[in-house]
């Protein structure tokens, strides 16, 4: 149902104005910077966050977050069904992080549909991994830790 | 000189388990120790400052590019070899990079305006689904190759973990450049037209 009225993937890319499922829509109290998104790798239980990586899967092959999920392209109608299916069973105050990487934060076509999605699914703890230019760069130029393979 | 060479016989003696003997064996211990010190020191040095695919990235310049054959979207056999003898922009690309398709446009440009020089743009998609590239391909008309990336050629060519991202290569093959990110058309240019008419 949310699903229905997806914008087309390659409509994103026609200018004018942002849409309100760019990346810039995501308000910033809810945005992660990497180091905190490493502390909390290191965290038990509940603090401990699910990571879902919502961008390329190939980049997702390529490197990931230690511990992240593939969870489908946030800018993709088949990607969001996929990370709806993912979070379906999770309670709605579950800790969850999304990150795509994929290029310049204000460039990512994913991060902010699939931040909306989970908004509009009723997700209260939801953050946004705050990756200024991509994940290379960002997390795995910087020691953080990291994992391949799909 | 001659303490290394001493050092080297305290080192030999230790490693047969020989004890080491007098005032000059443990001036040349504390030496070695010092010395492996100050190497760890460096190399922990080169790491922070050296980071995984930034390192990676660099360790390409000024050597040959690697190599690969892969399939074009049309089917044909694209082997980065045949292209040795002209000077090559590989642009890794995706449907979903934006500033990827700024810069696309220009490179059909670059490909009609200095292909007659021995120009050559290959592009590499970084898509899931092929059938996106497909598309792209064919609304933006490129008129280059284009060939389906995977993680094997991302890793070969330093880690493509961020787009856009494209290496020059030269006449001989080797990497002569590399722009990450959203770069100034500009700057390529230059750097391609430098290489293009070098003699």
């Amino acid at each position: 149902m949310l699903l229905a009225a997806r914008t087309p993937l390659h409509a994103q890319f026609s200018g004018g104005a942002p849409s309100s499922d760019s990346a810039f829509s995501i308000p910033s109290a809810q945005l992660l910077q990497p180091e905190e998104l490493n502390r909390l790798l290191h965290a038990q239980g509940a603090n401990r966050p699910l990571v879902l990586q919502v961008g390329s899967h190939l980049l997702f092959a390529e490197a990931h977050i230690a511990g992240a999920e593939y969870a489908g392209a946030g800018s993709q109608t088949a990607g969001l069904k996929q990370l709806q299916d993912r979070v379906a069973p999770l309670p709605r105050k579950s800790f969850i992080v999304l990150y795509c990487g994929c290029c310049p934060w204000n460039r990512c076509p994913n991060i902010g549909p699939a931040f909306k999605l989970l908004r509009d699914l009723g997700f209260t703890n939801v953050k946004a991994l705050y990756l200024a230019d991509n994940l290379g760069a960002d997390w795995v130029d910087k020691g953080n830790p990291v994992e391949r393979g799909r | 000189m001659t303490r290394g060479i001493r050092l080297s016989a305290a080192a030999s003696r230790g490693s047969r388990g020989e004890a080491p003997a007098g005032p000059d064996a443990a001036t040349g211990a504390r030496t070695w120790i010092s010395g492996l010190m100050m190497a760890c020191l460096l190399l922990g040095a080169w790491f922070a400052a050296c980071s995984r695919t930034a390192c990676a990235a660099e360790s390409l310049l000024n050597k040959k590019a690697p190599e690969f054959t892969r399939r074009d979207l049309n089917g044909g056999n694209l082997d980065l070899a045949t292209f040795r003898g002209k000077v090559v922009l590989l642009n890794f690309w995706a449907t979903w990079c934006a500033p990827c398709q700024v810069e696309m446009p220009r490179f059909v440009q670059w490909q009609r305006q200095y292909g007659p020089q021995g120009f050559q743009v290959i592009g590499i998609s970084m898509d899931d689904d092929p059938e996106l590239a497909r598309k792209l391909y064919a609304r933006l008309k490129l008129n280059y190759p284009v060939a389906m990336g995977d993680e094997k050629l991302g890793e070969l060519y330093g880690g493509v973990l961020g787009l856009p991202l494209t290496y020059l290569v030269d006449r001989n093959g080797e990497v002569r450049a590399r722009f990450q990110g959203e770069t100034d058309l500009k700057t390529i240019e230059k750097r391609l037209k430098a290489l293009l008419f070098k003699h």
